[in-house]
């Protein structure tokens, strides 16, 4: 069997997991604080004797987009949203810091900082507690203050600071948990220019025009792929043919 | 199946809940009391089919794997604790709360819910009890013949009944705190109940405690605001359109490949 055969299908297999792909950012084109995959091919070389034609394709996803998301009013003191470049530490389920820009927070009934997700909020020596409180504020710089139950309004209690950090983006992977982690597995410093504004969110930054436009360029080029794949086996039907013996 | 059609599908599901939102939340835009609902998404898991940095040779790595997203999800319908705006009724018995907390109410099965919704009216025994015939607690009767009740900001109720000169306290309307408002569990008729994730609730005073007072002759309308229910809407219904596009796209490229091959 001609090896062109395999090579086409190479490119519809890799084709219809970039889509795939593609589909999971649409299905986020609404959730607060989600990163677009980006997923790119790579040809793959396989040398041997003769002309060398028989170079596949695979898909990898080589990162995220990094563009902020565009910020919506909420008006809620407990949404936040990191300005410009970093991140809010989380504690991920295995119990290691991970990273997300998801900033709806919600104090759950043992007063732990939580975010939708579950997720505690991390200072920089653990989990943020806010003891029972009547007003809330998230600070610029991530201070938590809090008018405690029962007391004036003119006694503001600092309560935590929300660990912020801003590690050079090609040492962040996205986890199968949809947060990001370091790649080296280590805590990432917390950085002092990270910037949080309260009472609006991150929405997602998935570009649903470009997302359209590039599902129709993989639909295409799928279309394509098979389109060769079916010469190919034309090719080897008029070839058989030809050196039938009847 | 294909994960790219099952993700496009969540995205379905998602959008179609976030409507149901947005639906319900404007149904309920002249609602005393009501709170707004916001839908929450969470990416699903990743499914990791090429390990990133895996070694290409003894001394090389990827620099890229594939990890692909398979969706998403609503992980809460969380309500709006913002306060709505007052409307003047002049109502004696119409009471709002300016700040936090909630009006507790007596269910017929003995259980307490809690509510923000103060038009509160008299039943044939003279007791104060919400729009559906539900007592406050704590229970407070009005006497017969009272020629005027007054509620004050830290909820005393006092009654000037006919011929006496100065008016008697006839009891204290007190309300409810939680730790997370937003874990109460709505149940329909302006009620909310308590769950394990609001926590147990704290009874105070009006006024004290952090708990906000109470305003006579006002209700708290609905927080919703149409306008940003609009904006949602429309936004809802071009991402749903976008992933059923998602859907025939990749449905027509599996089309080709079993017609062509």
């Amino acid at each position: 069997m001609d090896r062109s055969l395999y090579v086409a299908m190479s490119g519809a297999k890799e084709t219809l997991l970039a889509q795939t792909s593609n589909n999971h950012n649409l299905a986020n084109a609404s959730t607060n604080g989600f990163k677009a995959d980006l997923s790119a091919f790579q040809s793959r070389a396989v040398q041997g004797p003769g002309y060398a034609s028989r170079v596949y394709s695979t898909d990898a996803t080589v990162g995220w987009d990094n563009t902020t998301g565009s910020l919506a009013q909420t008006g809620q003191e407990l949404d936040v949203a990191v300005q410009g470049d970093g991140w809010i530490a989380v504690q991920g389920r295995n119990g290691q810091e991970a990273y997300t820009r998801a900033g709806d927070l919600h104090v759950d009934v043992n007063g732990l900082l939580l975010t939708a997700t579950g997720h505690p909020v991390l200072n920089d020596s653990g989990p943020i507690s806010v003891p029972p409180y009547s007003a809330i504020h998230v600070g610029r710089d991530g201070t938590i203050s809090i008018v405690p139950v029962g007391q004036q309004a003119s006694t503001m209690a600092a309560v935590g600071r929300i660990k912020l950090v801003n590690p050079p983006a090609n040492t962040l992977t996205r986890g199968e948990d949809g947060l990001f982690h370091t790649s080296n597995g280590l805590p990432a410093d917390s950085d002092a220019s990270v910037s949080l504004a309260s009472g609006v969110l991150e929405s997602s930054n998935v570009n649903v025009a470009d997302a359209m436009v590039q599902m129709i360029e993989l639909a295409r080029r799928f279309d394509l792929q098979v389109k060769a794949m079916k010469n190919t086996d034309e090719n080897a039907q008029i070839t058989a043919k030809l050196l039938g013996l009847s | 199946m294909n994960t790219a059609l099952w993700a496009a599908k969540t995205g379905l599901d998602a959008q179609q809940t976030q409507m149901a939102v947005v639906a319900n939340n404007l149904a309920n835009v002249n609602t005393t009391g009501f709170k707004k609902g916001r839908a929450v998404f969470e990416d699903l898991m990743y499914q990791n089919l090429r390990q990133v940095g895996a070694s290409t040779s003894q001394n090389t790595e990827a620099p890229s794997g594939l990890s692909l997203g398979t969706g998403v999800r609503v992980i809460a319908t969380e309500k709006v604790f913002t306060q709505g705006s007052f409307n003047q009724t002049g109502n004696s018995l119409d009471v709002a709360i300016a700040g936090r907390g909630f009006f507790q109410v007596n269910l017929p099965d003995g259980s307490l819910a809690y509510t923000r919704d103060g038009s509160f009216q008299l039943n044939a025994q003279g007791q104060l009890v919400t729009s559906s015939g539900y007592a406050v607690q704590p229970s407070i009767t009005i006497p017969q013949g009272a020629q005027s009740v007054s509620i004050g900001s830290d909820g005393t109720v006092s009654a000037t009944l006919a011929g006496a000169s100065a008016p008697t306290t006839v009891g204290t309307l007190q309300l409810a705190d939680f730790v997370n408002p937003a874990g109460l569990q709505p149940r329909g008729e302006n009620l909310l109940t308590a769950s394990a994730a609001s926590g147990t609730a704290q009874t105070a005073t009006p006024g004290l405690s952090g708990l906000g007072t109470l305003q006579q002759g006002s209700v708290e309308s609905s927080n919703v605001n149409v306008v940003e229910e609009m904006v949602n809407m429309i936004e809802t219904q071009r991402a749903y359109e976008m992933n059923t596009k998602a859907i025939t796209t990749t449905d027509q490229m599996l089309q080709f490949v079993s017609q062509n091959l």
